[in-house]
């Protein structure tokens, strides 16, 4: 295990001016704006704004809230600015707190703009944005190698799924006939049908599953805590890890109650929860116990979105704002505590009540909600966790078994986390004497375990401002909706409930002994982290393997390759698709087609057979004016000039290099080239042959003719086809020659200056 | 190469296919010619110059470095595309202004198409001599 490294130095005296306080009033002002929208949701109303982007397409910049929506975005702008308050003290005087505060607000944007898409392209443009942003906070501590390795690792994970999401998006845009998200949800049951869903699903399953670090794609998430723990608290518990949950939950109507999706989702989410919980316990780095614990809730949303039932939905809706609310919050104590003690490690910390009490408090009620007792909002969190598993269709015991295990652990790691630091006597030496943080950094941690306790207190504000809005969202039936209560009765989830208490009490008290019978049991339990480095140095061997077999630094060889593929692409097309018979019509030569067709074989014989290199270039260069009096010949007197300068300047230039080389060796009959050479030429006769025979289409010919003049006030068609009708292409190409000279000219300054 | 005679061939040489170069870029939209044809010719005059006096010289005489041309003209290339924007219509759309025109005489031809066509000259013509000075000082 890396051993946990404190990331911040002593608290600087200075503080980071505008750049510090302007991203807070921007989040601040964002959350006003949707808490604003909150009535009108409640109400059962949903918001749509539109601009025309791609209309040809059909692409629209479409924006959507919804419940489901608008809790995700008040939940983003709510704890970023909550984040970015404090980052402000985190990071005071740190030289790139600009770049800092830059980078957390546009992945704020980012996701918010995610969560709002309602449409697909759009969705998936935001969902990108998501992606680099979260590289660069990851990678923000740069000047560290293994934040930059984990930092690589979350963006090609990321990146890799985004990829499949990518074409799943497509495939479903293509499925539904539109890109609009409102219209593709209402299209459920023929979706379902169509032959194309079983793709769709499994690509936008991987998406989701990378972005949400879902087994076997959960790496990447605990090594992002090599990020700065504001980041991991905004990025990697309530947001970006969510942005899969949202995108899951956002196709639910649309894809759920399949048994591929039923069963996919929940027994990766089961599998995800329980492994991730046990290893949650075995980690003493209390940042990494908290990403591990994330990875459970992650697999216990997975798990829900793959019901139907009414308590399944109610569950997800509340343990989804439950999990951002205490999560959040714990990020943030743990970032206190590594500032305040200069570490994060179990083992070391203890006593810190005492010096830091807010801290503290806000901690344990923290710490309560996420191990669920009443009456915080993780209590009923739970208890609908437990409903919803026993609603399960097929499997309810063994849901329902997983759900306890995983919540016992979570108990016990709460416990752990925020319990044992500040309330067991003493720990081992700390690097520093803790004092109390200062509001900038409290702010946050005390209004989100108020949340959770006021939410536990007064659940049914909760229920009607957010958690109905999503699951009527979800399934799109109000009776979905149940309520969250403090007391429902003595039930089994009750039940559950009490059995999940003295287990995870059980553990936290044997949590020690556990730990190292954990470390035992998964040191021989191979290490999908450690895969994942062999993985990038096998691809590094093979990439330098096929350079070294590829690129053999000849050009000869270069030549025969590129000239051996264009013959056998030709062959492969004559072979494919046969020839037309071929008769020249020979009827219009004339002794002048004759003389030039004598003139170029003279040419070509010259240059082959020529024993010194500056007669073969000359040869050439008849070969070339050759070619240039054929153009004439046939009228093209545009085409003509092109070539005889070009071939001019091909004789100069050439000229130049071959005059440098050694002198050619005697007897140079290449079989190989030669072979190469005819047939080229053989087949390059035979496919114009075969061109000619073919009627001419003059559709363009004709229009080009008809319209250049009057439209382009130009005579001479070949100019005005390249500088009007066809100027992009013609762009391009010239665009092409600077980018060709000025790479030749940077090799030839190279080689200059390594052989001086 | 040293040679009296070419040297001083040179000097009015260059001068020609300069001039040259400029009437085969502006007579290209209505005979053969063009910017391509037009650039190469100008180069072809460089490339003169630089075998008959160095290159040291040709570079001189250029006075700016020809990869600058070059960027520059593929600079105009695309401002002359992004021009159409102000007029509302599509990139590359060409815009048209006729100076002094009459009934019977349509008056002087101004265009975008012409500043494309002037970028794609300054492009060939850098972009050629950006290599050949290189290769010729490089040997």
């Amino acid at each position: 295990m890396n051993a946990p490294v404190s990331e911040s130095a002593a608290p600087a005296p200075r503080g980071n001016g505008w750049t510090g306080v302007l991203p807070v009033l921007l989040a601040a002002l964002l959350f006003a704006g949707f808490a604003s929208m909150l009535p009108a949701i409640s109400a059962g109303n949903v918001l749509r704004w539109q601009a025309e982007w791609v209309p040809s397409l059909g692409i629209s910049m479409a924006f959507l809230v919804d419940g489901l929506s608008l809790t995700f975005a008040l939940l983003i702008s709510g704890i970023g600015a909550l984040v970015l308050l404090y980052s402000n003290t985190y990071l005071a005087g740190h030289p790139q707190y600009g770049r800092f505060a830059l980078f957390l607000t546009s992945f704020m944007v980012s996701m918010l703009g995610l969560v709002l898409a309602d449409d697909l392209i759009v969705l998936f443009v935001f969902w990108e944005l998501t992606t680099f942003t979260s590289y660069l906070l990851i990678g923000f501590s740069h000047e560290a190698e293994k934040s930059r390795r984990n930092a690589l690792q979350a963006l090609f994970v990321t990146a890799a799924g985004g990829l499949a999401f990518l074409a799943g998006l497509i495939l479903l845009g293509f499925a539904a006939g539109t890109t609009g998200i409102s219209e593709i949800l209402a299209q459920g049951d023929a979706l379902k049908a169509h032959a194309l869903y079983l793709p769709i699903l499994v690509l936008l399953l991987a998406g989701a599953f990378t972005k949400s670090a879902q087994v076997p794609f959960h790496f990447w998430l605990p090594n992002a805590m090599a990020a700065p723990t504001p980041v991991s608290a905004f990025l990697h518990s309530a947001t970006m890890v969510k942005a899969g949950i949202y995108l899951l939950a956002r196709m639910h109507p649309a894809l759920s109650g399949t048994g591929v999706w039923l069963w996919t989702l929940t027994v990766l989410g089961a599998v995800t929860a329980v492994y991730a919980s046990v290893l949650a316990l075995r980690q003493t780095d209390l940042k990494q116990a908290l990403a591990y614990t994330t990875l459970m809730a992650l697999g216990t949303l997975t798990l829900f979105l793959g019901q139907e039932s009414g308590y399944a939905m109610t569950a997800f809706a509340t343990f989804l704002i439950v999990h951002s609310l205490y999560k959040a919050a714990l990020f943030l104590v743990v970032g206190c505590i590594d500032k305040a003690t200069g570490t994060r490690e179990a083992e070391l910390l203890g006593g810190l009540g005492r010096a830091m009490p807010i801290t503290a408090l806000a901690a344990a009620v923290a710490a309560m909600s996420m191990a669920g007792f009443p009456p915080f909002l993780g209590f009923i969190g739970k208890e609908l966790k437990y409903a919803g598993a026993l609603a399960v269709a097929s499997e309810p015991a063994l849901v329902a078994g997983a759900v306890l295990i995983s919540n016992a652990l979570m108990l016990a790691v709460a416990g752990v986390v925020a319990f044992r630091p500040f309330w067991r006597p003493a720990g081992g030496p700390l690097p520093r004497s803790p004092r109390e943080a200062p509001w900038q950094m409290l702010a946050g941690p005390v209004i989100l375990a108020a949340l959770g306790a006021l939410f536990g207190l007064y659940p049914d504000v909760l229920q009607r401002a957010l958690v109905a809005p999503t699951v009527v969202a979800l399934s799109g039936t109000p009776s979905d909706v149940k309520d969250l209560k403090l007391w429902a009765g003595i039930n089994m989830p009750l039940i559950l409930s009490v059995a999940t208490f003295v287990l995870g009490l059980a553990l936290y008290a044997g949590h020690r002994r556990l730990r190292a019978a954990l470390e035992t049991a998964f040191s021989h339990v191979p290490s999908l982290d450690a895969g994942w480095d062999r993985f990038l140095q096998g691809l590094k061997a093979l990439a330098a393997w096929q350079t070294r077999i590829i690129q053999t630094g000849r050009l000869s060889q270069y030549l025969f390759a590129t000239f051996a593929t264009i013959l056998l692409g030709l062959v492969a097309g004559i072979v494919a698709r046969g020839l037309p018979p071929l008769v020249p019509d020979l009827a219009g030569t004339s002794w002048i087609h004759v003389a030039l067709a004598v003139l170029l074989l003279a040419g070509a014989g010259l240059t082959v057979g020529s024993a010194s290199r500056i007669a073969a270039i000359a040869a050439l260069g008849v070969v070339g004016i050759g070619t240039a009096l054929v153009f004439i010949v046939f009228s093209a007197p545009d085409v003509a000039i092109t070539q005889l300068l070009v071939e001019t300047l091909v004789v100069v230039l050439v000229a130049l290099a071959l005059l440098r080389l050694p002198a050619l060796p005697r007897d140079r009959f290449r079989p190989a080239h030669a072979a190469l050479a005819t047939g080229l030429g053989a087949t390059v006769t035979l496919v114009l042959l075969a061109v000619l025979s073919a009627p001419l289409d003059r559709r363009l010919t004709n229009y080009f003719e008809a319209a250049s003049w009057p439209e382009a006030y130009g005579r001479n068609i070949v100019n005005v086809i390249l500088v009007d009708f066809r100027a992009l292409d013609t762009f391009g190409e010239v665009a092409v020659v600077v980018i060709a000279a000025l790479s030749a000219y940077a090799l030839l300054r190279t080689t200059e200056g390594t052989r001086k | 190469m040293n040679s009296v005679i070419l040297r001083a061939g040179t000097r009015y040489l260059v001068g020609l296919l300069l001039v040259f170069s400029i009437y085969m870029l502006l007579r290209g939209h209505n005979e053969p010619g063009g910017g391509f044809i037009g650039g190469l010719t100008g180069a072809t005059g460089f490339i003169l110059y630089a075998i008959a006096c160095g290159t040291r010289d040709a570079r001189a005489a250029l006075r700016v470095a020809p990869q600058t041309i070059a960027v520059a003209g593929l600079g105009i290339a695309l401002l002359a595309g992004l021009a159409s924007a102000l007029f509302g219509d599509a990139f590359f759309t060409g815009q048209w202004l006729f100076l002094g025109g009459s009934e019977t005489e349509k008056g002087l031809p101004l265009s975008t198409v012409l500043l494309f066509d002037v970028g794609v000259y300054l492009v060939v013509f850098g972009a050629v001599l950006t290599l050949v000075f290189a290769m010729e000082e490089e040997l």
